[in-house]
């Protein structure tokens, strides 16, 4: 008899998801498939508003990431405008966006996936929170969450808030981080590079406990893509973007984000809002790619600092050779862009160029097409517009990092069915798992479908005739 | 001029002949809602929130254009009013698009400023959501109608202040809009001098400088009363 588990809705993500495993006559999966079941429609009702003002809408794609919308709008836009922002302007957005890796990846490590890794996977539900994180380890919660405040306030003191801030325009930035401020925020470096360290001794030590998970949640050959910087190291802004495959062989390389659609398609599925990007040569659903912390690990020579660096090589050699492609090592990766990141927000917070008062360039639309990108926390993210001749969007295409790691996520779904499924019902084992191994690619679904319903867990196991067999939700 | 004496919520109020309820009430520091009205041009009482209720009068009156009369009991701030208000406001915001968050004049709005002030915190009332256009085809400045709300402040302004008379109201009801010139591209409109005055004068995020970014709107309505003082010491 066949059978499909549902799983719905999955918790601890940033967006709504429900998950369905679909089961062959012995009793084997065969599928599964990760439901991202949002519609927003920011690609439909952007049309007609005036360029000027995308970032900021946009940037309400999410609450997380909004700097990562804000700024590849601000970047289509300075592309419409034709102009060389000032170069403040370009260290000042770097800032932020380093600031916004920071706290994100504190939130995915501390909030969401800290509960599984720290407490275990098998803990009672009930306490596998940051509640119950904070409960047996007060002083690492305290020092995540702080870690999660440096990047967080930062932002704030660059964009005036923490969230949604309307402060990279197209042509550059509205305003500059006084001197004062920058010695404040690099004061605090110590205490929030020690946590972080911390938090990747602690990683370190849990691998081999873990080492089933690592082995099935999402290890499997696919190819990454994501920016490079032109020396081939660590790059989140600038750069180039590079596509190699599980071994390491690079497939594409040098090419302009601008020509994303030479080596990036999409495909839709009728059962989720979330889109399947793939890589155009390779075809769909062959053209499989990872984007995100993990992916930027492997594409990079080096990060390019020096602590990170040596976290980078160990990481690598832990996972027995680079490129790692067990998605379990996206924490790992995480943690390491983390100290890279605020390695980086060193350097710039001491740039003598930040105090420049000239932060923007004026100009009129002088090109009708453009694409402008970043890395956001979770991957590569691109905003693609065209406007009328005065400056009005006639067309929007976004595609959003979450959504190239869909291919990646579904088939993490199944393997860890696979893995744990034992007969055709669900337990608790099953389903912590599935969710953990989603939140190892640290989701954004409300980004994806660029969200609507409450937050829970649903997951089905479907039979082969279609029959559902057993469903659990909580 | 004889002076007239009023009561204001109470309290008694010495004010000039043909001075409307709305000034005396200013002079007495009483603070009576209004959005088409701007200090420097002519009173249309089309918004109705400055309404008040008068002794003896059972229908609600505009402020801003009643004249004051020896021995009025004015009530600028009844349950009633403030509920009439509420729902002036909520309408507004129905009837078009207005989203907060991503306005170019978020922070410096006077219908937002409303909202805050009489307490709207939802709208009760289905949202018409039309379809409307935004103009940005003059090279300084933009007009989005999805934020007018019809006060004619632009239009007059660009009539009684800069003599022009470029803005006009075109089509009836819900279909109402400002146009420029004959319904022309506000770029096409050969009479506008892009002297900006309507940029200040508008209370919302309709008319705003070409290039704005969200909550980025910087002006200064008082202006308009500023060159209209102006004139009357010069000429």
């Amino acid at each position: 008899m066949s059978s499909t588990i549902v799983i719905d809705p999955v918790t601890r993500i940033e967006g709504h998801a429900k998950i369905s495993i679909y089961l062959d006559q012995a009793g084997a999966v065969q599928d599964a498939r990760f439901h991202v079941t949002e519609f927003r429609g920011f690609e439909r009702f952007c049309v007609g508003r005036p360029f000027w003002e995308m970032p900021a809408i946009t940037a309400r794609i999410c609450g997380i990431c909004p700097v990562s919308h804000l700024l590849a709008s601000a970047r289509a836009g300075d592309a419409i405008l034709a102009v060389n922002i000032p170069p403040a302007a370009t260290l000042l957005r770097r800032l932020m966006n380093l600031a916004q890796i920071v706290q994100s990846h504190a939130l995915s490590f501390f909030h969401l996936s800290g509960p599984d890794l720290l407490l275990g996977f098998d803990a009672d539900p009930a306490a596998r929170n940051i509640f119950g994180l904070i409960a047996a380890e007060p002083e690492l919660a305290r020092a995540g969450i702080r870690l999660r405040q440096f990047g967080q306030e930062l932002i704030e003191q660059l964009g005036g808030r923490k969230i949604h801030p309307a402060w990279a325009v197209p042509g550059g930035v509205r305003s500059g981080l006084d001197a004062a401020t920058r010695a404040a925020f690099a004061a605090r470096l110590p205490e929030v590079r020690a946590t972080t360290l911390d938090a990747l001794s602690r990683l370190k030590a849990m691998l081999s406990r873990y080492a089933d998970e690592v082995a099935s949640f999402g290890a499997f050959p696919s190819l990454f893509l994501g920016l490079v910087a032109e020396d081939g190291t660590w790059e989140h802004y600038d750069g180039t973007l590079r596509v190699i495959d599980h071994e390491g062989g690079i497939l594409a390389d040098g090419v302009s984000p601008s020509d994303y659609q030479a080596i990036i398609a999409e495909a839709s599925e009728p059962w989720s809002y979330l889109k399947f990007p793939y890589y155009r040569p390779h075809g769909y659903p062959g053209g499989m790619y990872r984007v995100g912390p993990l992916a930027r690990l492997n594409l990079c020579r080096s990060f390019g600092t020096p602590l990170a660096d040596a976290e980078l090589l160990e990481m690598r050699q832990r996972a027995g050779g680079a490129p790692v492609t067990a998605s379990f090592f996206y924490h790992y990766a995480r943690l390491v862009e983390i100290l890279g990141a605020l390695e980086r927000i060193g350097e710039l917070l001491a740039h003598p160029e930040l105090d420049s008062t000239t932060l923007r360039a004026e100009a009129g639309v002088n090109c009708r097409e453009a694409v402008g990108w970043s890395e956001a926390p979770r991957g590569t993210l691109f905003h693609h517009y065209r406007v009328d001749p005065n400056g009005l969007i006639e067309y929007v295409n976004l595609i959003i990092a979450t959504g190239q790691n869909n291919l990646a996520m579904n088939r993490t779904v199944a393997q860890i069915a696979s893995r744990y499924l034992r007969g055709n019902q669900l337990d608790e084992g099953l389903l912590n798992r599935v969710e953990a191994g989603i939140r190892a690619y640290d989701p954004c679904l409300s980004c994806s479908t660029h969200a609507l319903g409450q937050m829970a867990l649903d997951v089905a196991l479907v039979g082969p005739g279609g029959a559902l067999l057993h469903r659990l939700t909580r | 001029m004889a002076a007239k004496t009023l009561t204001i919520d109470g309290t008694l109020v010495s004010a000039r002949e043909g001075e409307s309820i709305l000034e005396a009430a200013r002079e007495a520091g009483i603070t009576i809602p209004t959005l088409c009205h701007l200090d420097g041009l002519s009173e249309v009482g089309a918004c109705r929130l400055c309404l008040v209720e008068l002794t003896g009068s059972r229908r609600l009156q505009p402020a801003c254009l009643t004249p004051v009369a020896e021995g009025m009991e004015v009530r600028t701030s009844t349950e009633r009013l403030r509920e009439h208000r509420r729902a002036i406001v909520e309408l507004l915001f129905a009837e078009r698009g207005h989203v907060c968050a991503v306005c170019v004049a978020s922070g410096a709005c006077e219908l937002q400023d409303l909202a805050a002030r009489l307490g709207v915190t939802h709208v009760r009332y289905d949202y018409l959501a039309p379809a409307c256009t935004v103009d940005i085809s003059h090279p300084r400045f933009g007009i989005d109608h999805h934020r007018c709300v019809l006060c004619t402040r632009c239009v007059r302004a660009c009539d009684e202040v800069e003599g022009v008379h470029t803005w006009d109201v075109a089509g009836r009801g819900t279909a109402a809009r400002v146009i420029t010139d004959l319904h022309v591209p506000w770029g096409q409109a050969t009479s506008c001098t892009s002297c900006g005055k309507c940029l200040h004068a508008c209370p919302t995020g309709a008319i705003f400088q070409r290039g704005s970014s969200v909550a980025e709107l910087k002006r200064d309505p008082g202006v308009i009363a500023l060159v209209v003082a102006a004139r009357k010491e010069r000429w």
